[in-house]
């Protein structure tokens, strides 16, 4: 009896240790993430698996890329080091699950912003990195030249778990035409297939076929078509839920930008506290309150902007120097004819 | 307190304690999603899925619901499996036999084709029967014909369709021959235990399934005609085969790696299978005058295969669940199309992967209770 008794005492701990456990789960602060970050000393970040320019690791595990500075700036500005970040690269469909489990405190992977991964599944998303569309890959050899000499039957290489899958839908059938979708879970595994001949087309956004064909046996034989299908606003990601969390990411990408509007960068930063103009002032904690807002010090914005650089220098560093996109297209302050704008830090 | 009581008390609680674990899990993933602002429902299976499959056994489209595309992505899991075990059967029942003949170099062989195949990693396997067998095939342009009308490239195996009038005759023909067949076995069966004769069974069965289905052609107004696939340029260099049945290479590299690996698996378990009878069996058998064959169908393989089903059944559960691993070449199955885009699209994570789930474990289960049911009927029956 004795022992069933103790059998008994043993396992009602046990149902006590975890009903414990469910308390302080519950008991979670509304900036948990926040705080979890400073004590873990790091930003948890999801990247891709290595796309050329948006989020890449070099050899010795450096990662670079326009996304990857996005988390370095999140970094700068909560812990004061841009190198404090844990990059996790996940794939296409790996990336939400990551996200909403805990995983990762920032989404930072070519994501496109749509309604329904916005209002559905528990996410929000902060502002947006890069303008894109999605675009076809062809080979020189085929002789098309445009999407209009696209005939029935032509097979399509793709990712899954992308708007691209969707997109392509829409396309091939608002023209009429009948397509063989061949969609891999991996990027490398679409590019070898298509670079073999199994696809006579590679569709995904057209940063990324820039950045893909870099990786291609022969680069040359390849040509990314003139026509754009679709809009893909891609940009960093948190989980719903934490506001505090959520406002610190949109502006540290915010300042980025908004740094290169006023032409504040990492090698003028300092020298910019002494500027006429409180715009600028403020931006490099010169003058106002801004960090308080978000829960940081004042020298949050000035950080940013000495260690990863305002958005122009990001963008030239990762995408137009290593000859991906050297034309920034719609990715240029709006003053210059682009698209970034950004509400005004103040 | 009496023995009864005492011997429930430790269930009970291992009950209990298993039930607290579970509703631990539940409120806790309840109570997450609430927080995060995630509701939790099967509606989305009605919502029109807008994404295209490569490759499907029924008529499906995006226009279809999500509920569609998972039957597509199923019915793809079950027809890899499905040919992955008759494949792997044949050639395991093969190479098993193989190991254990007496001429060296067969022998040799088989034992080579085992060690090689079932020590490199399944994944592995299946990348180089796509990638490596992708870039050794030849464009459309410059495939080669076999008999004028398989073609083998790059983008699949393309071969004729058939295109049948009258196929309800035909379909009836064979219903015919087969239940003539089993009717002449119970006859040659009592005709053996009455009278010691016997009927060569084997070349009347044979004789009938094929003289039944020709002469529906000859009198029924049977036809069949085939739809040769023909190539058809699209643009300078790319050509695609038009009619006919194309198979997608992505199919053809799974059901070869996974029949290719899963068959090591069985010829050990029919070399050990054939090996575990005493030799005695054999020498008993060949002293009252049965010939080599007769002592393997009769005296053999019945004893053997008690051996053999149950852990050739597990190494069909083995090839079911890996053919998971689709979803690293493209092939539309179950994972890739449901777990996968499905996934993506609706974000509905827990209920998909708990449907998929489920769907694994349905499948599984049902050939475990096949092969259990044949298994039954093979064993010792006690009189």
């Amino acid at each position: 009896m004795l022992k069933y008794i103790k059998q008994l005492t043993s396992f009602v701990a046990l149902v006590a240790v975890l009903f414990t456990f469910t308390t302080e789960a519950m008991a979670a602060k509304k900036s948990k993430t926040l705080k979890n970050t400073i004590k873990k000393g790091f930003v948890r970040c999801g990247v891709s698996q290595g796309l050329p320019g948006f989020s890449n690791a070099d050899a010795s595990g450096n990662w670079t890329g326009v996304d990857v500075d996005v988390c370095r700036a999140v970094a700068a500005a909560v812990l004061g080091d841009a190198n404090k970040v844990k990059f996790t690269p996940l794939s296409a469909k790996e990336r939400f699950t990551a996200l909403t489990s805990g995983e990762i405190d920032v989404l930072s992977r070519n994501t496109t912003w749509t309604l329904s991964r916005d209002a559905d599944i528990g996410l929000t998303f902060v502002g947006v990195n890069f303008y894109d569309g999605q675009g076809f890959m062809v080979r020189k050899s085929s002789g098309i030249t445009s999407t209009s000499q696209f005939k029935n039957g032509i097979s399509a290489c793709t990712n899954i778990g992308t708007t691209t899958e969707l997109n392509m839908r829409d396309f091939f059938n608002s023209k009429g035409i009948s397509y063989e979708p061949v969609a891999f879970e991996k990027a490398d595994e679409v590019v070898a297939a298509y670079d073999a001949g199994r696809c006579d087309t590679y569709t995904t956004d057209k940063s990324g076929l820039a950045a893909q064909r870099t990786k291609m046996q022969n680069p040359d034989e390849h040509i990314v078509l003139p026509e754009t299908i679709s809009k893909e606003p891609l940009g960093p990601v948190v989980r719903q839920g934490d506001a505090v969390w959520e406002d610190i990411v949109r502006w540290s990408l915010n300042t980025m930008i908004e740094a290169e509007e006023y032409g504040i960068n990492s090698g003028n930063a300092d020298s910019m506290k002494t500027s006429e103009n409180p715009a600028i002032k403020r931006l490099v904690g010169a003058e106002g309150e801004l960090g308080a807002a978000l829960g940081l010090d004042n020298d949050w914005s000035l950080r940013i902007i000495k260690q990863v650089g305002n958005y122009g220098e990001s963008y030239k560093r990762n995408i137009a120097d290593p000859g991906i996109l050297p034309d920034r297209g719609p990715n240029q302050i709006w003053t210059k004819g682009g698209l970034l704008y950004t509400p005004p830090a103040r | 307190m009496n023995n009864k009581i005492r011997k429930l008390i430790p269930q009970i609680i291992t009950l209990l304690v298993v039930l607290l674990i579970f509703g631990f899990f539940t409120y806790n993933a309840q109570n997450n999603m609430d927080n995060r602002g995630i509701d939790f429902g099967f509606g989305f299976l009605k919502q029109e899925s807008s994404f295209d499959v490569q490759f499907s056994l029924i008529d499906y489209d995006g226009s279809h619901s999500y509920a569609r595309a998972y039957l597509v992505g199923l019915l793809n899991t079950l027809l890899v499996a499905f040919i992955g075990i008759v494949l792997s059967t044949i050639i395991g029942v093969i190479v098993g036999i193989a190991r254990l003949s007496p001429n060296y170099l067969i022998e040799r062989s088989a034992a080579y084709y085992v060690e090689f195949f079932r020590n490199i990693p399944l994944l592995l396997q299946i990348f180089f029967w796509y990638f490596a067998a992708l870039r050794a095939l030849p464009l459309p342009e410059k495939a080669e014909p076999f008999f004028g009308v398989f073609f083998l490239t790059i983008k699949g195996l393309f071969v004729p369709a058939f295109i049948w009038n009258n196929l309800d005759i035909f379909i009836y023909s064979i219903i015919a021959a087969i239940i003539s067949i089993l009717a002449i076995k119970t006859y040659a069966k009592k005709l053996q235990e009455n009278q010691g004769k016997q009927l060569p069974v084997f070349y009347i069965s044979f004789a009938l399934l094929i003289i039944l289905p020709a002469l529906t052609f000859l009198i029924g107004g049977v036809t069949l005609e085939f739809e040769v696939p023909v190539l058809k340029q699209i643009a300078k260099t790319a050509f695609v085969f038009k009619g006919g049945v194309g198979l997608p290479p992505e199919l053809i590299a799974l059901t070869l790696a996974l029949a290719l690996y899963t068959a090591t698996f069985i010829a050990e378990c029919v070399r050990a299978g054939i090996q575990g009878i005493s030799k005695g069996q054999k020498e008993a058998a060949a002293s009252i005058g049965l010939n080599p064959n007769q002592i393997l169908k009769l005296v053999i393989m019945p004893q053997a295969l008690r051996i053999i089903i149950p852990p050739t059944t597990n190494q069909y559960l083995n090839l079911t669940k890996n053919s998971s691993l689709a979803a690293a070449i493209a092939y539309p199955d179950l994972v890739l199309v449901f777990a996968g885009t499905a996934l993506m699209q609706t974000g509905r994570a827990i209920e998909i992967v708990s449907i998929t789930m489920l769907t694994y474990l349905s499948i599984s289960l049902a050939i475990s209770l096949l092969m259990n049911w044949y298994n039954k009927k093979i064993a010792i029956k006690e009189k």
